[in-house]
């Protein structure tokens, strides 16, 4: 069975139709992508899952239950964990209260647990560790996106959403990011992965989804999609 | 200079810094026997009631990031409630205390929900207008609040057989609840929930993808902000002894507003000093009273100019504290700053 099911789903903004009925499913272990040019709606499609928007039609399973309606914390109870694009970390917080926040969906909270998940956050990403005490708002680009990764830990979800990752940063910045994204995996939680990077997000996923004006155009595994034809010419530039 | 101050004074040995605090904390405490003007303490009364209410405000303003200027109708629901109970109802003053406290509380929900779904001027319009019509109310609900004429001869309260008359009397009152606001709310803000505030004001989408239900923690923001507002309101009135409706005019809205813009918003000092600093200038400008509106106004403009976080909230002010209401005991260096 899926872990997470999304079927005909269609979504509106007013006039504009953002989904127009997309089908996708994401199984227990494995690294999804989405890939798509800008306006695709693939934001659209993550937002959905997390409950953030309001679907015309369709329905999402996750766990073998419905949460097309459900609110947005109930969703993050539940185990999906969403990392906004754009990292939108807590400037104001120091980098250990951010990682606090990320706690609040977590339906197993104690207070040893939670250190623990600080503990392994650390582990994963020991920049972070260096700066604890330091606001938010003042780490780099990559540092951000390590801390809005490492926040959405905090509740142990699992299925990691992650929208964007990549976004404005260095290239080698960016390979890091996607190595700890396999690490992440390895420690059995699922991820969702939304990328412009298209080359760099179809290398580690297991199966990616080509979302072009809200269809889905074209499905398969990573590596297959990474030497189509189509695909190439319209998102890998050769 | 400060840096190298504060540095000083966290490197001394406990026992010393605890000397100093337990120093200063006598001194605070017998404050009234040495000035025995009641005009003094008349004036130190109020600015230890302001901080009790500016402080609420900001808990609201200044951690969540609504921006809410009806305190004023939260301030009168409180007072009102002891007023009423006290002196029509003979109710010892120390029951009314808690009752006007919650039923704060609860009114602070009930204008919560409307302003769920708002966000900045609009939400602010709504509590200026439950601000106004809590006034309105008390001005015409005779039966109740005695209407324009207000509640006379609100009975003092009494403490181990004492009656609390002076000003140097309600000074401990109005101390004991400034301080125990500071430090449960200290307690608060650093706890699941203060965070989870604190995130609703950084950036509600990323909050609401953590899981933080915004209409709850709005909710509950409002109630604690409202609570505390209505038990300074359930001092204020024997203290003051009679109350009406002129009271709790917008003027007195903004003037509470201040005090938080002033002080820095977003941080637990910043009410304690805009409290002082709002105060002390309304007596200094009392000769000039005409235009002591004006100058506040100017005040308020300067500062948004040149320091909008306000005298505290800037890093590299010398009260400086992070604006994550981190620890209280840690900033005063009574308690170590955890690393790793």
């Amino acid at each position: 069975m899926s872990l997470l099911t999304v079927e005909n789903l269609v979504v509106d903004y007013g006039h504009i139709h953002a989904l127009l009925g997309i089908n996708f499913h994401v199984d227990e272990g494995e690294i999804i992508t989405l890939i798509g040019s800008n306006g695709a709606g693939k934001t659209t499609a993550l937002m959905s899952i997390s409950g953030m928007v309001k679907k015309t039609e369709g329905k999402i399973t996750f766990l073998g239950q419905d949460i097309t309606v459900m609110k947005p914390h109930n969703i993050a109870r539940m185990g999906i964990s969403h990392v906004p694009e754009g990292r939108k970390i807590f400037p104001e917080l120091t980098v250990d209260e951010n990682l606090k926040v990320g706690t609040i969906a977590n339906p197993r909270y104690e207070k040893q647990r939670s250190l623990e998940a600080r503990d392994r956050v650390y582990t994963l990403f020991p920049r972070l560790k260096e700066r604890l005490n330091q606001g938010g708002g003042t780490l780099s680009g990559g540092e951000q996106q390590m801390l809005a990764i490492g926040r959405g830990l905090m509740m142990e979800p699992k299925l990691l959403i992650l929208d964007e990752p990549s976004l404005g940063l260095a290239p080698n910045i960016v390979e890091n990011i996607f190595e700890l994204i396999t690490r992440i995996r390895k420690d059995g939680i699922t991820i969702l992965l939304v990328e412009q990077n298209a080359s760099m997000a179809l290398s580690v996923a297991d199966r990616g989804y080509v979302l072009e004006t809200g269809k889905i155009s074209l499905e398969g595994s990573g590596e297959s999609l990474l030497v189509n034809e189509e695909v190439r010419r319209a998102y890998l530039g050769a | 200079m400060t840096q190298t101050l504060k540095a000083w004074f966290s490197d001394l040995p406990k026992a010393v810094r605890i000397l100093i605090f337990g120093l200063g904390a006598v001194i605070i405490l017998l404050i009234p026997r040495f000035l025995t003007s009641s005009y003094i303490m008349g004036i130190i009364c109020r600015i230890l009631l302001y901080i009790t209410l500016a402080g609420s405000l900001n808990v609201i303003n200044g951690y969540t990031g609504q921006f809410s200027i009806g305190h004023a109708g939260f301030f009168a629901v409180g007072c009102y409630t002891t007023a009423i109970l006290s002196s029509n109802y003979a109710w010892d003053f120390w029951f009314t205390l808690p009752i006007a406290g919650i039923l704060t509380a609860i009114i602070g929900l009930l204008v919560a929900l409307p302003t769920f779904r708002m966000t900045g001027i609009y939400l602010s319009i709504v509590t200026l207008g439950f601000s106004e019509i809590i006034r309105l109310i008390a001005l015409n609900w005779t039966g109740l609040t005695g209407g324009p004429l207000g509640i006379k001869g609100i009975p003092a309260p009494q403490f181990l057989g004492m009656n609390i008359r002076r000003a140097g009397d309600y000074y401990y009152i109005f101390l004991l609840f400034a301080v125990l606001f500071l430090l449960v709310t200290n307690r608060v803000l650093k706890s699941r929930i203060g965070r989870a505030w604190i995130s609703i004001r950084e950036d509600q989408q990323a909050a609401q993808s953590l899981g933080v239900e915004l209409v709850k923690y709005k909710a509950m923001n409002f109630a604690y902000g409202a609570f505390w507002a209505g038990l300074a309101g359930a001092i204020y009135a024997p203290y003051i002894n009679y109350v009406d409706s002129n009271t709790f005019t917008l003027d007195e809205g903004f003037n509470i507003l201040s005090m938080a813009i002033i002080g820095g918003m977003g941080t637990l000092g910043g009410p304690v000093l805009g409290s002082f600093v709002v105060n002390i200038l309304n007596e200094l400008l009392r000769p000039v009273s005409a235009y002591r509106l004006v100058v506040y106004g100017l005040l308020i403009v300067v500062m948004m100019w040149i320091r909008p976080q306000g005298i505290i909230g800037a890093s590299d002010s010398m009260l400086a504290d992070d604006r994550t209401g981190a620890d209280l005991l840690e900033r005063l260096g009574l308690k170590k700053r955890r690393t790793a």
